[in-house]
């Protein structure tokens, strides 16, 4: 851990930019995130806001700008003249382990119980010893509320309960930040909220986050920032209040409007 | 049914030799298999297109061609294989191909997702694929691989064309001395049905115990 008091953010984004093909994803992307801060990033389907979560960690590799986590830029390493060069496999796994990702999906290891996918990064990529790393994942699993599920495939799990674990495996590598992939978008609306409320707690202990989500009564709870996206740009970026409230921006408004129809109609 | 008893010892024989041939194949094809079918899956370009010409080009070609080939044509380019060793390598290159293509589905049928959650967790290729991928892949490879030995046991009986006394050729032979072709066809069907559907049985056992959840 370095000095808190120091002011470089855990998340430095400078001029990023992403194209698949002749579609520009992300263009000119410049975003800090501080340590403790949650950063909640909204936008249509397309806006590019996912393409943004999965450069932090290099699951999409960008094509220029800068992205630093920790002070260690993510996809390239300085070469000896001064160029850079796409880091290679083995730096990166270093780089990712820092880097917690929950997926929309949870991609879980279905061949794995929900001790074990949470015990698969600890032993292999920490290293950790059998015994500890178990009582690490025991220890993680129980705080999402799962201590009597240690044992379950995720086959026997709900969404709720699978994404849960999927949240315990991000956070018990001990990440210097966690990115949240519409981690709730995938769940019946009953189950929602326990997976919220773990996010919930996270932030109040302090994790630093990037959080993409449809939920605004999440993102206004509990983000301390909010990123507006849209055509692969930052359109607004400001607090909750400022952002969901007082909106002179066209395209957010739209946004906002539809997204709060939507929420109506599965009332 | 005196005549059956009599011509057991000799079909016992073929038999043997029968599952001789199927156990060469199937213990080759299964090696070069994974091994060219893991390249397939990952492996760059330059590996990527001699494999694939190798799988379409086997699996494109009857079997018996490629054994007739092997066995007569490798001594035109001064290559003189015995007839078992002919019909074994024949046989073994043709399943090959059909392992790779297993092997390749099974990798590929793994979803994306599966891997992006390895990546993030800071799993290196090698402990994805040992520790994520593979135990996914093996269970979908199990079914279909399975299927392939059966297709082996039963496409061996080719290898009696090349004069090589197999359960299928012992057969024969015994109803060219004998002349009574239904019991003795009969009795060689049940065998190579006994083999095959013990196949079957180990690989539902197998199955069941790969099964992601364990009751």
């Amino acid at each position: 851990m370095s000095d808190p008091s120091a002011p470089v953010p855990v998340v430095r984004i400078r001029g990023l930019r992403k194209s698949f093909g002749a579609n520009r994803v992300l263009d000119a992307i410049d975003l800090d995130v501080a340590r403790g801060e949650v950063v909640v990033v909204i936008g249509p389907s397309g806006s590019g806001k996912t393409t943004l979560l999965r450069c932090i960690n290099l699951l999409e590799p960008y094509d220029d700008g800068s992205v630093q986590v920790d002070g260690v830029e993510v996809g390239f390493r300085a070469g000896a003249d001064g160029t850079r060069r796409r880091r290679g496999e083995r730096e990166l796994t270093g780089i990712r382990a820092d880097i917690g990702m929950v997926f929309q999906l949870f991609n879980l290891f279905p061949h794995l119980t929900a001790r074990e996918n949470v015990m698969l990064g600890l032993r292999k990529v920490r290293g950790l010893p059998e015994a500890e790393a178990r009582g690490r994942a025991d220890q993680w699993l129980t705080r999402v509320g799962l201590s009597d599920k240690l044992d379950s495939y995720p086959s026997q799990l709900s969404g709720g309960q699978q994404q849960r674990v999927g949240i315990a495996r991000a956070v018990a590598m001990d990440p210097k930040v966690l990115l949240l992939d519409e981690i709730t978008s995938a769940l019946d609306p009953e189950l929602v909220g326990e997976v919220l409320t773990v996010v919930q707690e996270l932030a109040r202990d302090g994790m630093t986050m990037v959080v993409v989500t449809h939920e605004m009564t999440f993102a206004r709870d509990v983000g301390s920032r909010i990123v507006f996206m849209d055509g692969g740009r930052i359109q607004v970026e400001g607090t909750p209040r400022d952002v969901l409230a007082a909106t002179t921006h066209e395209r957010l408004r739209a946004f906002l409007a539809r997204i709060e129809l939507r929420h109506h109609e599965t009332r | 049914m005196d005549l059956a008893l009599r011509s057991l010892p000799f079909l016992w024989g073929g038999l043997l030799v029968t599952l001789h041939v199927s156990l060469l194949v199937v213990t080759f094809s299964l090696a070069a298999g994974v091994l060219l079918g893991v390249g397939i899956a990952y492996g760059p370009r330059w590996l990527y297109w001699p494999i694939r010409f190798y799988s379409d080009f086997f699996r494109g070609v009857p079997l018996l061609v490629l054994i007739f080939f092997v066995y007569y044509g490798l001594p035109a380019a001064r290559i003189n294989l015995t007839s078992f060793a002919a019909a074994v390598l024949a046989l073994s290159a043709f399943k090959t191909a059909h392992v790779i293509e297993i092997v390749r589905g099974a990798i590929q049928s793994i979803p994306r997702g599966q891997t992006d959650a390895g990546k993030a967790i800071g799993l290196t290729f090698r402990q994805r694929f040992q520790y994520v991928v593979a135990p996914q892949a093996v269970r979908r490879f199990l079914p279909p691989w399975i299927n392939a030995v059966v297709d082996t046991v039963k496409g061996s009986a080719l290898v009696s064309l090349v004069g090589i006394v197999d359960l299928m050729l012992a057969i024969q032979q015994v109803i060219g001395r004998t002349y009574v072709p239904m019991p003795m066809y009969v009795l060689g069907a049940l065998m190579y049905f006994a083999i095959n559907y013990s196949l079957s049985l180990t690989s539902r056992r197998l199955e069941a115990r790969f099964a992601y959840i364990r009751e």
